[in-house]
């Protein structure tokens, strides 16, 4: 393969490999909770 | 506070089924978008128009085209809470059409893209011999699909009509057991064997000599490309049509997730799912064009091909010449068997889930009265020496003017007609990991249409110009522009039709005020 296909290739799996791994970082950190207001409304 | 009372909300889940989790919601989202265009598509395309350049637009086109509209979509499902015409209804009473016409497209694809997978499900039993001898176009056309010259013919072939007799089966059963347990499982099972098969027979491919051409062939960048209008068209209609947007799927599946869920969170877990599957499968496909181009002493780009020619007669070739091509063969034909199968699934979706909130109908009820109809069209037109003539066309002309054509018109409609962006975005906005702002409403009302109105329109510029792939203009007629404009008609007609529970529009079904929620 020559360079330039080997750093293509490189960059197109670090931006969409990454961006998944990004993304299921950002998505666990985001957990479903019910609002506030709902929360109060429970208790 | 909201304005939607939780038993509301909870006797809604129990009457039209509910995915029980984000992860079966993200699982089933995914295995609708990584279907066969991820496998025998994207390749193709990517190395067509600029190879390693290609990253860059196909980049671009996912940030500013793929994933806003898959938050379009995911706002329409996920506020109003129904099917594609229940959620437009419920948008506005005279949009419902656009819903219609969305299931009636939904119901097209499903009758072709059975007979693909019936014939991927036998070539996956065909590998392990090798069946197709040194010839496998001549095997492909003549002896498996028996087709005649372009015409109808309603010949039965039973190598075709049994495997898809039992693709139909199949579909039945999973969509039976319904949201949960049938749609979201299926994908919850099968994305992660697919992946698992896929990367092994990805791995054995780069070890083929030859491979490291072929992947050379892929990546090498042609950056005048850059400058091609041809190539953003071809970046944006790849990214449109991979990640199963714009036709009522997406709209469907989030009406199933729960309120509170972070949409736009795992819209971007989808969007770049599909793209990670997408170039794992070109790093497989090109390795192994490369080790046929080796092979046959030519170079990669006289190998090169997509879609039902890639498939079904250029790998067969490679898995004839390859070490271990039995293998090859049963991990690629199943790959496709099971890519195929999840978007299927989410494909009948649709048609169900608009037909039982339009008519109140039992999960049971409305799963056959789709499926029977369905299964008999794709029998009687799929099944026969014809076949392939009239998929290929369908295919084109409902790609390009039903799913392309009623995608920017709903963008247009819902950003310039009804204006109602300013909403979605708050709506998707509450409670998400994600600011949906401005941003997001300038790229679904300018960029968005931009970029999907140039490859509409040099689509249709070019099946004006020259009739599709030089077919009798009459089957044109019929099966092209014939089928695309009947399913329009289908469309406005039925929004007409009374809804069976007069409430199904009211607003205590979903939140008035979606910000406050």
């Amino acid at each position: 393969m020559s360079g330039s296909a080997i750093v293509m290739m490189l960059i197109a799996m670090l931006v969409i490999w990454g961006g998944l791994a990004a993304a299921v970082v950002n998505l666990r950190r985001s957990p479903d909770l019910p609002h506030a207001d709902e929360v109060k409304r429970d208790l | 506070m909201s304005t939607t009372p939780d038993g509301v909300q909870d006797r809604a889940a129990a009457k039209r089924g509910a995915f029980s989790s984000r992860q079966v919601f993200i699982f089933a989202a995914i295995g609708s978008a990584v279907g066969l265009g991820n496998i025998w598509r994207f390749p193709y395309v990517a190395y067509e128009n600029g190879g390693g350049a290609f990253v860059i637009p196909y980049i671009v086109a996912l940030l500013t085209a793929g994933i806003p509209f898959l938050f379009l979509d995911y706002a329409l499902g996920h506020r109003y809470r129904g099917s594609a015409p229940l959620s437009f209804a419920r948008l506005r009473r005279g949009t419902e059409g656009l819903g219609w016409w969305q299931v009636g497209i939904c119901f097209m694809i499903a009758v072709y893209y059975a007979a693909v997978m019936a014939w991927a499900v036998r070539y996956t039993i065909f590998s392990v011999n090798k069946a197709w001898g040194d010839d496998p176009e001549g095997f492909f056309f003549g002896e498996f699909l028996k087709a005649g010259d372009p015409g109808v013919d309603a010949t039965p072939v039973w190598g075709v009509l049994i495997p898809l007799l039992l693709v139909w089966v199949a579909i039945l059963a999973v969509m039976l057991l319904g949201v949960q347990k049938g749609v979201g499982a299926t994908s919850v099972i099968f994305i992660p064997v697919l992946v698992v098969a896929f990367a092994i027979l990805v791995v054995r491919s780069l070890f083929l000599p030859g491979a490291a051409e072929g992947l050379d062939a892929l990546f090498t960048p042609n950056w005048g490309a850059l400058t091609d209008a041809t190539v953003w068209a071809a970046a944006y209609g790849q990214i449109f049509f991979s990640l199963s947007i714009g036709f009522g799927i997406m709209i469907t599946y989030s009406s199933y997730v729960h309120k509170h869920t972070d949409m736009p969170g795992s819209g971007l877990v989808v969007g770049f799912a599909n793209s990670s599957f997408e170039l794992l499968a070109g790093i497989g496909v090109f390795a192994a064009l490369g080790f046929m181009a080796q092979a046959s002493g030519v170079s990669v780009s006289e190998v090169a091909t997509s879609g039902i020619g890639l498939a079904f007669v250029a790998f067969p070739a490679i898995i004839s010449e390859a070490p271990a091509g039995a293998l090859i063969g049963v991990l690629f034909f199943f790959s496709l068997v099971i890519a195929g199968f999840t978007s299927m699934v989410s494909i009948v979706e649709v048609v169900i889930s608009g037909v039982r909130d339009k008519f109140e109908m039992t999960r049971t009820g409305a799963t056959i009265g789709v499926i029977v109809p369905m299964a008999l069209v794709s029998l009687v037109f799929f099944s026969t020496t014809s076949g392939i003539y009239v998929l290929d066309i369908v295919d084109h002309f409902i790609n390009q003017f039903g799913i392309l054509l009623v995608a920017v018109i709903s963008m247009l409609v819902m950003s310039w007609g009804l204006r109602v962006l300013p909403m979605f975005s708050d709506h998707l906005s509450d409670g998400s990991s994600i600011v949906v702002g401005a941003w997001w409403r300038i790229l679904i009302s300018i960029v968005a249409p931009i970029g999907l109105i140039l490859v509409l329109g040099l689509s249709f510029w070019e099946d004006v110009k020259t009739p599709y792939e030089g077919y009798p203009t009459w089957m044109l007629a019929v099966f092209g522009w014939g089928v695309a404009g009947a399913v329009i008609v289908f469309g406005f007609l039925a929004a007409q039709s009374k809804w069976r529970d007069p409430e199904a529009l009211s607003t205590v079904h979903f939140n008035e005020k979606g910000a406050q929620s």
